[in-house]
């Protein structure tokens, strides 16, 4: 590992041990620090905010507000202004919910699953993932506003005691969709904000000023007494179990609006497994991006090593395979069954004008689960991040497909149609990527990124325990 | 539990259940457009434009469908009317998620303009594609704003609305026969479509009353029913068009 900070003592130890291998080198390197190394380590690039850092704010500030303006354009001349039609009702905005809700799953995947795995390379990493499911959340919470033709009436969704004395329908899937991504929203703040509590009391007592109030606030008097972690440590064990179904829930649910239609192509038993294991798999991708930018810019080369993005490229290897497996077993049955439409759907998909967006999609989806079965390019951060970012442009589109391409085609071949993305409908995409890169900045400013007494606490795990005369590396079991 | 007092005709009375549908000559129509416009009129569905209508965004609420059969020279042109099916068992009615959409007692598929919030589920769910958009706010070419129907609302932006039978008419019959202390009969209520057909080609009727001129009609051999196979049960009954629709 040429870039560790603390590589002399790296190799020292590796002469006097030449059997420890680089990955255990790399656990205990991090063993020997101390709790104040660490601390600063996590703490020192918060406060870093240089130029370049207020440069990207101000862009993304600059498309934000474009976005704002597009939006507001479409609610004041009505949903025209986007590029949707008749038979094509739903476009852009939608297949973008669905890439959001996607990119969400990866966070609880990561911390809940391997959480309760105990799975030990999960600790540096939770943080961003759990960060990442929140705020791609609040932007997939957006569309279902942005698309409705009266927004002004959203509140009509809400099930309120009103003067038309009705229920909202919970027969719709859209019903189910609203109470699906609350629920996931709210557990995945509080799971978030749960595991910060500790952080949060160690950023308070190691800054002065606005920070030091904020953190006093929101650190909630936390001490670190025993009785304290006993109760964190519970909280944290209910929550990772309650949140799995949840999580479930959301996918499946949002793959239930278009599979409970009788819309062609849409109408799939296996929709509500597929949309989860791509969800897993475009989200695992957006989480090692990510961590890959981000522990380049704040210069978190030490906490965030190859053997994390070792073991998180073998997870999104996993997760390929799932969605691979899972696309073919749909598309297998609807190609043979060969009904006449499907047909025309799945000739136009494959041959006809959609084509270069279903082999796009089928190039960046299927390439890099080749490519991730070698772990020299899972251990190269430049490799895996150019990989991570070819998936999401492949899930993206393969979403896209789903919703646009199976409604330009159905039954009665006189309503068919086209469909093209308006400035409006492209504005207000973009801001919902700039609102989720400004978020995740800020947050990473103000946040200690990486969860330090999870750190703290794996670091317990690996140590060298004297035996006689030989250092021998020893994994202890916690928990 | 006593029953409240209803402000409005009791149409889910048991002696008077009532089915209405719609039967479709296909070897009559021809094709003229004739019940497009006499829609619009009664109606007031806002007039598109050129420019939206390429794009997909006509408001029809009855669309006459051309298909072409055959290769050059021997091309025949075939047409088919296709209006919201009110199918019994609508895949628009569930998703809504502000029962915009419902099922009246007499077998309508309501659209209640001033519940919709505008998520275009419905629109996606119908196999016809037969629900239209207000995309903007409506426009009415001079002189047509002076013959907007009076009983019938203009619709806002970004609201879905679709064929509704002409519901003011059959609820006018209703109140009319009920002045009159008899019973609503068989051609009393036309929607604007079928008034307006110089072929009669489109019949409306109680499917009901078996002795219905639409009833009889629709027992025939030629009778078929659009997309039947998707089990949606619609109220509009085809009679398959022959050598004569050329």
């Amino acid at each position: 590992m040429p870039d560790l900070s603390r590589s002399e003592e790296s190799a020292s130890m590796g002469s006097e041990q030449p059997e420890l291998s680089e990955e255990l080198q790399g656990r205990l390197l991090l063993a020997e620090r101390t709790d104040k190394e660490i601390n600063e380590a996590v703490l020192r690039p918060m406060f870093q905010t240089g130029l370049g850092f207020w440069i990207l704010i101000g862009i993304l500030v600059a498309i934000i507000a474009l976005g704002m303006f597009a939006w507001g354009y479409q609610i004041r001349w009505g949903m025209g202004t986007a590029g949707i039609n008749q038979p094509v009702y739903w476009g852009l905005y939608i297949a973008t919910f669905i890439f959001w809700v996607g990119i969400s799953h990866a966070g609880t995947m990561i911390s809940a699953v391997l959480r309760l795995l105990k799975a030990d390379w999960r600790r540096p990493i939770t943080r961003g993932a759990e960060a990442m499911t929140a705020f791609a959340l609040l932007m997939a919470a957006m569309y279902p506003l942005i698309h409705l033709g009266r927004v002004w009436k959203f509140y009509w969704m809400l099930p309120y005691p009103n003067s038309r004395l009705m229920w909202p329908n919970f027969q719709s899937p859209l019903m189910w969709d609203m109470v699906a991504i609350f629920t996931y929203l709210i557990g995945s703040m509080l799971y978030l904000y749960l595991a910060l509590i500790p952080d949060l009391a160690m950023a308070r007592d190691h800054t002065g000023g606005w920070r030091y109030k904020f953190y006093r606030i929101f650190g909630l008097g936390w001490r670190g007494t025993e009785g304290e972690w006993h109760k964190l440590g519970q909280a944290l064990r209910i929550f990772s179990v309650i949140i799995i179904p949840v999580f479930l829930s959301v996918h499946s649910i949002v793959s239930w609006d278009f599979a409970v239609t009788i819309q062609p192509r849409w109408h799939s038993t296996i929709f509500a497994p597929y949309f989860v294991i791509g969800a897993v798999y475009s989200g695992l991708s957006a989480l090692a991006a990510i961590l890959i930018i981000v522990r380049k810019t704040m210069h978190l080369e030490e906490f965030l090593r190859s053997e994390h993005f070792d073991a998180l490229g073998k997870l999104i290897l996993v997760a390929g395979l799932g969605w691979f497996y899972f696309w073919f077993s749909g598309f297998i049955v609807e190609w043979y069954g060969n009904e006449p439409v499907v047909r025309e759907l799945i000739h136009d998909e494959i041959t006809g004008e959609l084509a270069p967006l279903f082999w796009l999609q089928m190039v960046c989806n299927v390439v890099p689960i080749l490519l991730l079965f070698s772990k020299r390019i899972r251990t190269k951060p430049w490799a895996l991040l150019i990989l991570a970012l070819a998936i999401n442009v492949g899930m993206f589109t393969e979403r896209f497909l789903i919703v646009v391409g199976n409604l330009q085609r159905n039954y009665l071949p006189f309503n068919w149609g086209e469909y093209k993305p308006t400035w409006v409908e492209i504005s207000v995409v973009a801001m919902t990527f700039a609102g989720f890169v400004l978020l995740y900045a800020l947050f990473s400013r103000v946040i200690p990124y990486v969860p330090v007494w999870e750190i703290k606490e794996g670091r317990l795990r690996y140590s060298l325990r004297r035996i006689g005369r030989l250092l021998v590396p020893t994994a202890a079991e916690i928990e | 539990m006593a029953k409240a007092a209803k402000p409005y005709a009791d149409h889910a009375d048991p002696d008077q259940l009532r089915r209405w549908g719609m039967v479709v000559d296909l070897d009559r129509c021809t094709g003229c457009q004739a019940c497009v416009v006499a829609c619009h009129a009664e109606n007031n569905i806002q007039i598109a434009g050129e420019d939206e209508a390429l794009i997909g965004r006509t408001l029809h609420w009855i669309r006459i469908e051309r298909y072409w059969e055959g290769e050059y020279p021997n091309v025949k042109a075939r047409f088919m009317p296709v209006l919201c099916q009110q199918c019994s068992a609508a895949p628009c009615e569930p998703v809504c998620p502000v029962f915009a959409t419902y099922h009246t007692p007499d077998g309508l598929n309501a659209q209640v303009y001033n519940r919709c919030i505008g998520t275009r589920y419905c629109g996606s769910a119908c196999p016809y594609k037969v629900r239209v958009y207000n995309w903007f706010a409506p426009e009415f070419p001079e002189p047509m704003e002076q013959q907007l129907n009076p009983d019938v609302s203009v619709r806002q932006r970004g609201i879905i609305e679709k064929c509704s039978f002409c519901i003011q008419r059959i609820r006018r019959a209703d109140l009319d026969a009920s002045l009159e202390e008899r019973e609503v009969e068989d051609g009393d209520i036309q929607p604007a479509c079928v008034q307006s057909c110089p072929s009669s080609a489109l019949i409306f009727g109680n499917f009901d009353d078996p002795d219905s001129h639409a009833a009889r009609l629709a027992r025939g051999n030629r009778a078929f029913r659009l997309l039947d196979q998707l089990g949606t049960d619609p109220a509009v009954i085809y009679l398959k068009g022959g050598e004569t629709n050329a």
